[in-house]
């Protein structure tokens, strides 16, 4: 099969790989790109662990042709962290005891940075809005929300 | 339409462990040479915590801060058997193994402090923070670094220390169905309140009062994350979940995310949670597993509100809005219970 | 939003809540791998030249295999390798023989015929997985449909189609004698003839799906030193190796299983079907291969929680005690017995619920069908029957009119009493969660309900003693079949009978292999038994009780009381944890009665199962 080139932008780095026709996303960045923070849930569009942020907007890497990101900028959970300091969000993850197998977290922190990078103080509900594509099936989403607002507060400079 | 409360109440309790026993787990635990202790295993970590509860149980038995513990789960080359993650057996089986292998590492570590200290081993304690003194005189005291390194490059000895821990397989009878399931249980009860719409059949959980024994609750927090997520599940059990929607039949079954149905993050119930600790006696530290359980009493709990609300008793899982509205159109309308008492 | 307390006061003086870490809400060590996104699962291990395999599935319930044609698949682009039930070497297992527990009953493969929708007949081995599942679509299988059965009770009939033939009868056989596992304790029938109110009905639970957001998967890949190494998510990694061992028939030596991190399991991820396949495609590709179950395979083929049907007859007093109760249950295990068989043997020991009741019956089916096998979940064994007690509980309560959770604490089991499989109960806290919750919910509850304890009123009189039992031997292996059995439930006419008190001993722990191994007693955390010297022998009643009604003396009947006294600082050194007994004993005692020329000495421990090789 003829190969097609893709060069985009991942977490700051300029990444330019061949891919296969009809390619999808999270296949091209797991295995292409090696960037494995990006997790496959189901394939089908419907449990969100494979969300990505492709110029700041949530997509879901399972059902996004490779080939539609040229030129565009890709984030994942693999670029959250400045260095090595955390993001409030995975901060607030981990001290919020948001996460039990952890195979949800990352596609959970990405909707929620695209939350915040909008939303600065999101309400209860924004965040169930923002979140309601990603399914977790060990914590009942209640610490993954709770989570999420004390990462806002913090980055606000708020108490929590 | 009208909206018609209701309340139930369930209460079970639930063995530990593998029916009947027979299911050894072991541990290894060793020391580095400047006192840090690596615990490994073959158990699995499938997010109820196993690395973490191990290594808060192996730093307790210890005696060194849990900083200076790490588990290493899962390499069959490395990690002694364990029969697996199931059956509420990863706290008790797997914890009791990392028990005896702490243990003996700690034997082995005091031995070699009281060498240094010129003291009996028996007149020493650790005080959890990374040294190790003599009783009733915390000045006479060596670290746990400087006793490992002193182990290891002076006195030749290991301090690291093997565990295994098994209920040695029985059988049932067939006649009376004698046995030994399990040696301890945890036990749970609780209420959940519910609203029911009887023109669209559809249930909404608004609260859950809940009571849990956990034997103890080695780190709560692991404990809280079993108990609320284990209750999201049973309202997802009760109300949604099915592989097989016209059971026994085949058909409509679900492929996908969109039609297998679970809660999502907007229904999310308030829990109000309340943990008793009554020791087991043969478990770590006295405590059981809170995994399996937490889910069981909340399907019971939902058919008995679903019942109190609308009168309608749902003996098939899951509750669907169709079941509750067959039953409500059955029995000419909603009949509510009015409040328990 | 939700909240926590935790009530300290309650078994307050069980506990010493002084330790250092235990009890501490230290972060997860695992935590910051997750929300790094670098927590290694098993498929974030990177292979050159990585393989994919796919599995050709049955369209049918049941069906003859006649015949495989894989020639066009073969010839598809990137395919390397078409596999089929004669690649692999001993195609026969049951999970549990490797605690020789029943008959190898499943194929990795199908070969003569399909048992249910979606089982494997073949599998493709490709370069990339869509060219893997091009390939599949390829592979052209001559089927004969065959009549299936769906239903539990269908299957028992006697014209049923046969769906296992190693389970001709459609039914597991326990103990080498019977369709079903009993349960006899006291007799039910003449209680129902006191009660004053008999509740009955029927229970369905639904087959349910674990549905971990990883799905199960596993890399296989040839190593360095003529071994495989198979990264993989089982929740059981030697159970899984040793079932690869078994099924590809290659010494365990040269199996290296790496996993540890699971993206959620909840029992889905037992069934070691994914290694044993990936490690074959290894084997016969000499490449890296995965093999990974998409999210229709997950909720479709792989194994769910599988669905019960539960009839419970309650006979009940007009003040609540609940004095009989007889369950009929059937097991849907599908097409292969896998965990089924065993979760009835761990139902059977739940049963009757966490009550004390004197009469108790219990028979229970694990019914072979043509559908996906079931397996463990979350609750194995116990979520369904607990769901059909707890509404029974409140059918009960709605007939004797009385307040639901006072009936619960009135009937609830306490210290001492003795339970249905015949071992007396301890650290119970039915009660005291009663009374919590219906506290936090401010449901009201007479004061003498509030008054009660788990730790007293238990084991006094008839409570702590096993009555004498009444006995049958219906639903025989294969009389069903032959239409010789009536009805499923357990029997009304009696043939036997098991005298008062009769019971062998309770197992505990393992003798501890080296006095170093010992946690010294005053750091166990607990303040129970520890410095005891006595061996933990059962309960005092070793001789059989007199007949039922007649109370005997108020015996302390649970094997080690809480001593209220903690224990001596430092007793020895080498004082085990629990005191176990000095030398393990015998278990069973083949002469006692009711053991029927059970446990012959080298036999199996089930005789129903035979190990293999």
């Amino acid at each position: 099969m003829a190969k097609t080139p893709v060069t985009f932008t991942l977490n700051d780095m300029e990444t330019a790989l061949f891919v296969d026709p009809g390619a999808n996303l999270n296949d091209v960045l797991r295995r292409g790109a090696g960037d494995l923070t990006t997790k496959n849930g189901c394939g089908q569009g419907t449990c969100g662990a494979c969300t990505v942020l492709i110029d700041g907007v949530p997509h879901l890497s399972c059902l996004t042709l490779a080939e539609s990101t040229e030129g565009r900028r890709i984030d994942t959970t693999g670029g959250l962290a400045g260095g090595p300091e955390l993001h409030p969000l995975q901060t607030a993850f981990m001290e919020g005891f948001a996460a039990q197998c952890g195979f949800c977290t990352a596609g959970m922190l990405m909707a929620a940075k695209a939350l915040l990078d909008k939303t600065p103080n999101p309400t209860r509900e924004d965040v169930v809005e923002a979140i309601s594509g990603n399914l977790c099936r060990c914590t009942g989403y209640e610490p993954i929300i709770d989570a999420i607002l004390t990462a806002a507060a913090r980055m606000q400079g708020r108490a929590v | 339409m009208t909206i018609h409360k209701g309340r139930g109440f369930a209460c079970i309790n639930y063995p530990i462990g593998m029916n009947l026993g027979g299911d050894p787990s072991q541990a290894l635990v060793h020391s580095t040479p400047d006192g840090k202790f690596m615990v490994a295993l073959s158990s699995i970590d499938l997010g109820q915590g196993m690395k973490s509860v191990t290594r808060q149980i192996a730093s307790e038995t210890l005696g060194v801060p849990v900083e200076d513990v790490y588990v290493d789960t899962a390499d069959s080359d490395t990690g002694p058997h364990c029969m697996g993650s199931f059956a509420s057996r990863g706290t008790h089986r797997v914890g009791n193994a990392v028990i005896r292998a702490a243990a003996e590492a700690r034997k082995q570590m005091l031995d070699a402090a009281a060498e240094e200290l010129e003291v009996n081993a028996t007149d020493l304690e650790t005080d959890g923070a990374g040294s190790i003194h003599v009783k009733g005189a915390p000045s006479r005291s060596i670290t746990v670094a400087d006793t490992a390194i002193a182990a290891q490059f002076k006195q030749g000895r290991t301090l690291s220390g093997r565990g295994i821990f098994l209920i040695p397989p029985s059988d049932v009878d067939g006649e009376t169905g004698e046995m030994t399931p399990v040696t301890c249980f945890a036990h749970a009860a609780l209420v959940v309140d519910l609203e029911v719409d009887d023109e669209t059949g559809e249930v909404e959980v608004k609260e859950i009062n809940s009571a849990y024994e956990v034997g103890r609750a080695l780190n709560p927090k692991l404990v809280e994350q079993q108990l609320i997520g284990g209750a999201w599940m049973g309202v997802s059990h009760a109300l949604y979940e099915t592989t097989e929607p016209t059971y026994p039949e085949r058909d409509h079954r679900p492929v996908d995310f969109n039609t297998y149905l679970m809660p999502g993050p907007a229904e999310v119930v308030p829990h109000n949670l309340a943990i008793l600790e009554r020791p087991a006696e043969d478990a770590p530290y006295g405590g059981k597993g809170p995994g399996e359980m937490c889910a069981n009493p909340v399907l019971p709990a939902v058919a008995n509100a679903v019942y109190n609300a609308v009168g309608v008793r749902c003996d098939r899982l899951p509750i669907t809005p169709e079941k509750v509205l067959r039953g409500i159109r059955e029995n000419g309308g909603a009949r509510p219970q009015g409040t328990p008492s | 939003m939700s909240s926590v307390e935790f009530r300290k006061d309650l078994f307050a003086d069980e506990r010493d809540d002084n330790l250092k870490e235990i009890g501490k809400p230290t972060i997860r060590q695992d935590i910051l791998g997750h929300v790094t996104g670098r927590t290694p699962f098993y498929d974030d291990h990177q292979f050159d030249g990585l393989l994919h395999m796919r599995a050709v599935r049955s369209p049918h319930h049941h069906a003859q295999i006649r015949g495989i044609d894989t020639s066009a698949a073969e010839r598809m682009p990137g395919v390397r390798r078409v596999l089929t039930a004669k690649d692999v070497p001993n195609n026969l297992n049951t999970l549990l023989s490797l605690i020789n527990f029943g008959r190898d009953d499943e194929p990795l493969c199908a070969h003569d015929k399909v048992r249910f929708m979606g089982e494997t007949v073949a599998w493709v081995i490709a370069d990339t997985e869509r060219q893997a599942r091009d390939a599949v679509a390829a592979v052209r299988v001559d089927y004969n449909v065959l009549p299936h059965v769906l239903d539990v009770e269908e299957a028992l009939q006697p014209n049923a189609p046969v769906v296992n033939e190693v389970y001709p009868n459609n039914t597991f056989d326990y103990n080498g004698k019977y369709d079903h596992q009993k349960l006899r304790f006291g007799d039910v029938n003449k209680a129902f003839a006191e009660a004053d109110h008999i509740v009955e009905a029927e229970y369905q639970m639904s087959p349910i799906e674990q549905a971990p957001i990883e799905t199960c998967g596993a890399i296989a890949a040839p190593e360095t030193n003529d071994r495989f190494v198979c990264y993989t998510n089982t929740q059981a990694l030697f159970f899984s190796l040793g079932t690869t061992s078994k099924l590809l028939d290659i010494a365990s030596s040269r199996l290296h299983f790496i996993g540890g991190t699971a993206g959620g399991g909840f029992g889905g991820k037992v069934d070691s079907i994914v290694e044993p396949t990936a490690v074959l495609g290894a084997m016969l590709t000499g490449r890296p291969v995965r093999f990974a179950w998409d999210r229709e395979e997950e909720m479709q083929v792989g194994a769910p929680r599988g669905g019960e049907r539960w009839r419970i007859k309650d006979g009940v007093m007009n003040d609540g005690r609940i004095i009989a109760r007889e369950f009929t249950g059937f097991f849907d295990s599908g097409a292969y017995v896998r965990l089924s068989s065993y979760a009835i043997v761990k139902c059977t020991g739940h049963i009757p619920g966490p009550y004390t009741i004197p009469n108790v019956a219990s028979n229970i089916y694990c019914v072979v069908t043509n559908r996906t096998p079931a397996t463990a979940m979350r609750g194995f064994g116990i979520t369904a029957a607990d769901f059909a007690i707890e509404c029974h509980m409140d059918r009960v309560a709605e007939t004797v009119g009385m307040n639901p959770i006072e009936l619960r604490i009135l009937n609830a089991y306490r210290d001492g009493d003795m339970k249905a499989h015949r071992r007396p109960a301890k650290n119970t806290a039915l009660i005291e969660c009663c009374q919590v919750a219906a506290g936090k919910a401010a449901w009201p509850i007479s004061a003498d309900a509030a008054a009660q304890s788990s730790k007293v009123g238990g084991g006094v009189g008839e409570r702590g003693v096993i009555p004498a039992s009444v006995t049958d031997e219906d639903g025989k292996i294969g009389d069903r079949r032959a239409g010789r059995s009536e009805g499923t439930s357990p029997s009304r006419r009696g043939t036997g009978k098991v005298a008062a008190g009769t019971r062998v001993e309770a197992k505990t722990e393992a003798h501890m292999q080296d006095p170093d191994m010992a946690l010294e007693a005053d750091r166990i955390g607990h303040r129970m038994g520890s410095a005891s010297t006595a061996p933990p022998a059962p309960a005092p009643a070793a001789t059989p009780a007199p007949p039922a009604p007649a109370p005997v003396a108020a015996t302390p009947s649970h094997p080690q009381p809480t001593a209220p006294v903690p224990p001596a600082p430092q007793v020895q050194p080498s004082a085990p944890v629990p005191t176990p007994p000095p030398a393990a004993p015998e278990p069973y005692q083949p002469e006692q009665p009711f053991q029927r020329g059970l446990n012959r000495p080298g036999t199996s421990r089930f005789t129903s199962g035979f190990r293999r090789r």
